[in-house]
């Protein structure tokens, strides 16, 4: 054993200390005595922790735990894999990286949620500073104004790209703040009986609602969309005085567009609120949620400089018209003055919140996805209104290019009449895992298949079997588009 | 170095026509926008989002970041928190092409790498709980207990009970009430007893057929372990009930003692405080719950399941528990957290685990007696993980509270404790060193406090006078809420480096 690194930062290491950072220990044993065993992250030599107990009047680390009763102490090690040095556990990730495909080793057209957009590496060299990432909320503002700020940045952006007046500074991902959303509603209008929501939303987001609300008894009224969108006289003949809002996605699930004017016209006209979930990259060139009139706008935040991570941690947005702020739940940064006068940014409204009002909170929602807001806050900041618009556009151009050529494919149709934005619904006579595997085997991943993101095939009236999506954003190229119509067409 | 022209609003470093993203021309051929999309449903110009370049932005976060505290930068002894240090291979790793470039659709047999790793999560955590069956869905610690609420109330529907009230001791986070209330049911909060531990007589009083859940963090959030907790749980068991156990204090006992081994029916990690997530300046954080074999049926799911192949290979799947209550969010869970608590899991190993608390029970207790003089502790002789010290005493002979000691510290360069929590202690101030600090460390911040509190009251009402700004007017923060910049004198400009 040698010592390769005796400090970290400022503060330096004592040399007797056992921590083994810095350590290289290529193949040594397990051993798990006390004095012998490896153990990471730990700073005090056995002298020192003997000093400590003087201090403290105790004999041994043992009798700090006499609190716990002998009969509830675990009487073995616990039956975990013993521990491994950064070498080790570094070949160990890698191995089990290695038995992933990964998004790039094959062209990604999968969404349904999640969508494979470019990330700008300053997002990354942002986000990775110790400064952001190894802080926590900030309850201290004054240690805590660089989050505060960014939070504050955070919040007009999402202003900015909602045409709201309030955003929060993040939720979890999408389905929980659509069912935020729905709380947040339920509580404006006191209004506790039902909800009503489009049948063309994500059925994760749909699902996440139900599990929330059904065991409240509140219905969740669904409505279903045949055509792939919904007919808002359809809508409004659902909505009646006990209604607290509409939810509908747009664009959609099935990629379509919906009617947002006359979908909030339907809420509105009963005094429910309209809820719209939103893809943040569309607002490059669709008309924002508060133009349409929205109440509340919900979003899965990913697209803006989110890596996929096999599913999180993503970002929840949320933002509202101002006559909702109190009602809403999650962190709010507002802009101040300190007491020399100089403008600064604290954690505000937090009377809503559970650490002040506990039962009676807005929400439940402590920790939230702070540095998901700061990657969303650093890629809208280097896109700007032309970036977005050009990521939007590409990735609407190129997947009516792929939706055309596919159309044209003998066994594929494009059932749904309707416009859409990046991601399109796609029928396959000979079956969508059929189809799915013929892609998969030339190097492209596509989906999801309704087969299993959606089995309930009523709300779409198309077989599910046969049905998936296929998402385009600004990466894919034309070879590729070019050459996943060649392996969709069947040999 | 700070850059104290560092604090301009990004939108005010805007200027027309600027920008740092350029994407490559269309490759397609171009149709007309209009063509595509109907014409009332197209924006009429892009979002007034800032224009700026890239060395713009990067000079902007970058001096922004100097300006907070972190546990990479101070000593951050927020209690309640475990503000561990965030070893950087877990950076490293989870943030290899193979790991963070997963879809969330995607085939699982493309993903089998992924899925096993996150079953060995699944089934670490059930050890280290002894509670066998775990979802790793929920975002965060309050998720996780929401979640659990929702899967028992789940069980008694399916028993044909109707069980309304969920009780929990007056030390509870705040998440605990909010969370019950949001799963449907009545809150009620016990008074603790003079030792600061749940009082038997009265938890006694309050249950019957009712009772659905007593949620109770162990070690409690004065640091202390409820020494009766076999007893409580017996109680609630023997009138049907269950036993929650909040894991945000889980740093005290890893490997010692389990909360399936001491009553708990179900229970909660802080994946981002236990397993050193990172805490991300507010999140993510991951809370994946664990619970016993007769409530597994009703997790949420997708779970992932292992199964050995007739010619001996595995195979990992996600399944979906027969009587789930459904989703409580979208896609699998926060994986790239999860990712970050098992690679700690597997440094640590079971006699890392162990030592973990060992060292962090005795860095609290070195620091509480070191502080015993000054800020005495009012419940206990002894501490776990963290202690809950009272300024009263200071405050009656100096006039100074816990927020004034809170904010000094931040002068001394350290993070400040968390004040004023539990409710039940006056001028409260929680400290939770962690065992990733040396004892010099805990040596130089008691040497602070006890400077502190003999330095003059008014400095102290002043204080901090060293950081970036000074104590902020919240209230003219919340009477007139100024939630975003707007280019219209609704925001008071900011003026640059003053």
């Amino acid at each position: 054993m040698f010592v390769l690194q005796q400090t970290i930062g400022q503060r330096s290491f004592e040399r007797e200390s056992r921590g083994y950072y810095g350590e290289f220990h290529p193949c040594q044993t397990i051993d798990t005595g006390f004095e012998s065993r490896r153990v990471a992250y730990l700073f005090n030599t056995a002298d020192q922790q003997q000093q400590m107990l003087e201090v403290i009047g105790e004999r041994s680390i043992e009798d700090l735990f006499a609190d716990i009763p002998e009969t509830l102490r675990l009487k073995r090690p616990l039956d975990v894999p013993a521990g491994l040095t950064e070498l080790e556990l570094e070949s160990l990730t890698r191995s089990l990286a290695k038995r992933n495909v990964a998004v790039g080793d094959r062209a990604c057209f999968l969404g349904g949620g999640a969508y494979d957009h470019f990330i700008p590496a300053a997002v990354d060299e942002i986000a990775s500073r110790g400064e952001y990432y190894t802080a926590y909320t900030p309850y201290q503002a004054e240690a805590s104004q660089g989050s505060l700020q960014t939070f504050f940045e955070f919040q007009t952006l999402i202003c900015q790209l909602t045409d709201l007046n309030v955003s929060n500074a993040s939720m979890y991902e999408g389905g929980s703040s659509v069912c935020e959303a729905a709380f947040m509603a339920i509580r404006s209008t006191r209004r506790h009986d039902r909800i009503v929501v489009v049948g063309s939303i994500n059925p994760q987001y749909l699902q996440v609602l139900r599990t929330n609300l059904e065991h409240l008894n509140c219905t969740v009224d669904i409505v279903p969309t045949p055509d792939g969108y919904a007919d808002p006289d359809e809508v409004a003949h659902h909505v009646d005085s006990r209604t607290a809002c509409v939810i509908y996605q747009h664009p959609n699930f099935f990629g379509c567009l919906e009617e947002p004017e006359a979908l909030v016209e339907a809420a509105h006209a009963q005094g429910a609120l309209a809820i719209a979930a939103f893809d943040p990259i569309s607002l490059g060139v669709l008309k924002s949620p508060g133009t349409c009139g929205v109440d509340i706008a919900v979003a899965e935040g990913q697209s803006l400089g989110i890596p996929l991570q096999y599913g999180g941690p993503y970002l929840g947005l949320l933002a509202c018209r101002e006559e909702h702020v109190r009602k809403m739940p999650g962190r709010l940064i507002g802009q101040t003055v300190d007491r020399n006068g100089k403008t600064c940014y604290v954690l505000n409204l937090q009377a809503r919140e559970q650490h002040i009002r506990r039962g009676k909170a807005t929400s439940n929602i402590c920790t939230n996805q702070g540095l998901m807001a700061l990657r969303a806050t650093v890629y809208l900041s280097l896109l700007g209104p032309q970036g977005l618009k050009e990521v939007a556009e590409l990735s609407c151009q190129k997947a009516h290019y792929l939706a055309n050529r596919l159309a044209q494919v003998d066994g594929l149709e494009l059932p749904f009449q309707r416009a859409f934005f990046k991601e399109f619904t796609l029928c396959c006579q000979d079956g969508a895992s059929a189809f799915q595997e013929r892609c998969r085997e030339k190097g492209f991943d596509v989906g999801p298949n309704l087969e299993f993101s959606l089995p309930d095939d009523s709300r779409t009236g198309l077989p599910a079997d046969q049905t998936l999506l296929l998402a385009v954003t600004e990466q894919r190229t034309r070879n590729e588009l070019d050459r996943l119509v060649d392996a969709a067409a069947k040999q | 170095m700070r850059n104290n022209s560092a604090t301009k609003l990004l939108f005010e470093l805007s200027q027309p026509d600027r920008r740092a993203a350029v994407f490559p021309p269309c490759d397609v051929p171009e149709r007309s926008l209009a063509d595509l999309i109907p014409g009332d449903q197209l924006r009429e110009r892009p979002p007034e989002l800032p224009e700026v370049t890239e060395p713009d932005v990067i000079r902007h976060f970058v001096n922004l970041s100097t300006l907070n505290m972190s546990v990479d930068t101070h000593f951050y002894p927020l209690g309640s928190c475990t503000m561990k240090y965030n070893p950087k291979r877990h950076e490293r790793l989870s943030n290899l092409h193979g790991i963070v470039d997963i879809h969330p659709h995607q085939d699982p047999r493309d993903i089998q790498g992924m899925l096993q790793l996150l079953y060995e999560m699944q089934e670490m955590l059930g050890e280290i709980a002894g509670l066998p069956a775990v979802s790793l869905q929920p975002a965060a610690g309050a998720h996780g207990e929401l979640t659990a609420l929702l899967t028992a109330a789940a069980y008694f529907r399916d028993r044909g009970e109707n069980r309304t009230k969920v009780l929990f001791p007056a030390s509870a986070h705040g998440t605990n009430p909010a969370s019950a209330a949001i799963a449907g049911f009545d809150c009620i909060q016990l008074k603790g007893n003079d030792d600061g531990l749940v009082d038997l007589d009265e938890l006694k009083s309050h249950l019957d057929d009712q009772t659905a859940v007593f949620m109770i963090t162990n070690p409690n959030t004065l640091g202390l372990f409820e020494p009766n907790i076999a007893q409580i749980s017996q109680m609630l068991h023997d009138v049907g009930g269950l036993v929650y156990i909040d894991g945000a204090n889980m740093n005290a006992i890893l490997g010692i003692t389990r909360p399936g081994d001491f009553g708990g029916d179900m229970m909660h990690y802080n994946v981002h405080k236990t397993f050193t997530g990172p805490h991300g300046a507010g999140g993510p954080g991951a809370g994946p719950i664990a619970v016993r074999d007769f409530l597994a049926d009703y997790l949420p799911g997708p779970i992932v399941s292992r199964t050995e192949q007739p010619d001996g290979s595995v195979q990992y799947s996600l399944t979906q528990p027969s009587k789930s209550i459904g989703r409580v969010r979208s896609f699998f869970g926060n994986v790239g957290i999860l990712i970050r608590g098992y690679l700690y899991l597997r440094t640590l190993g079971p006699d890392g685990l162990k030592a973990v608390s060992e060292q962090a029970v005795l860095n609290a207790n070195y620091l509480m007696t070191k502080l015993q003089d000054v800020l005495p502790v009012p419940h206990g002789k002894r501490c776990m993980h963290e202690f809950v010290s009272s300024a009263a005493s200071v405050q009656q002979r100096r006039g100074i509270s816990a927020m004034d000691i809170a904010k000094r510290l931040l002068d001394y360069g350290f993070h400040a404790p968390t004040v004023y929590f539990p409710l039940d202690v006056p001028e409260a101030i929680m400290i939770e060193p962690t065992e990733t600090e040396a004892r010099r460390t805990l040596d130089e911040f008691s040497d602070a406090i006890h400077a502190i509190v003999e330095e003059s009251a008014d400095l102290l009402h002043d204080a901090p006078h060293t950081t970036p700004v000074s104590r902020p007017n919240d209230v003219q923060a919340a009477r007139q809420p100024i939630l975003r910049w707007q280019p219209t004198p609704t925001a008071t400009p900011v003026g640059s480096g003053t």
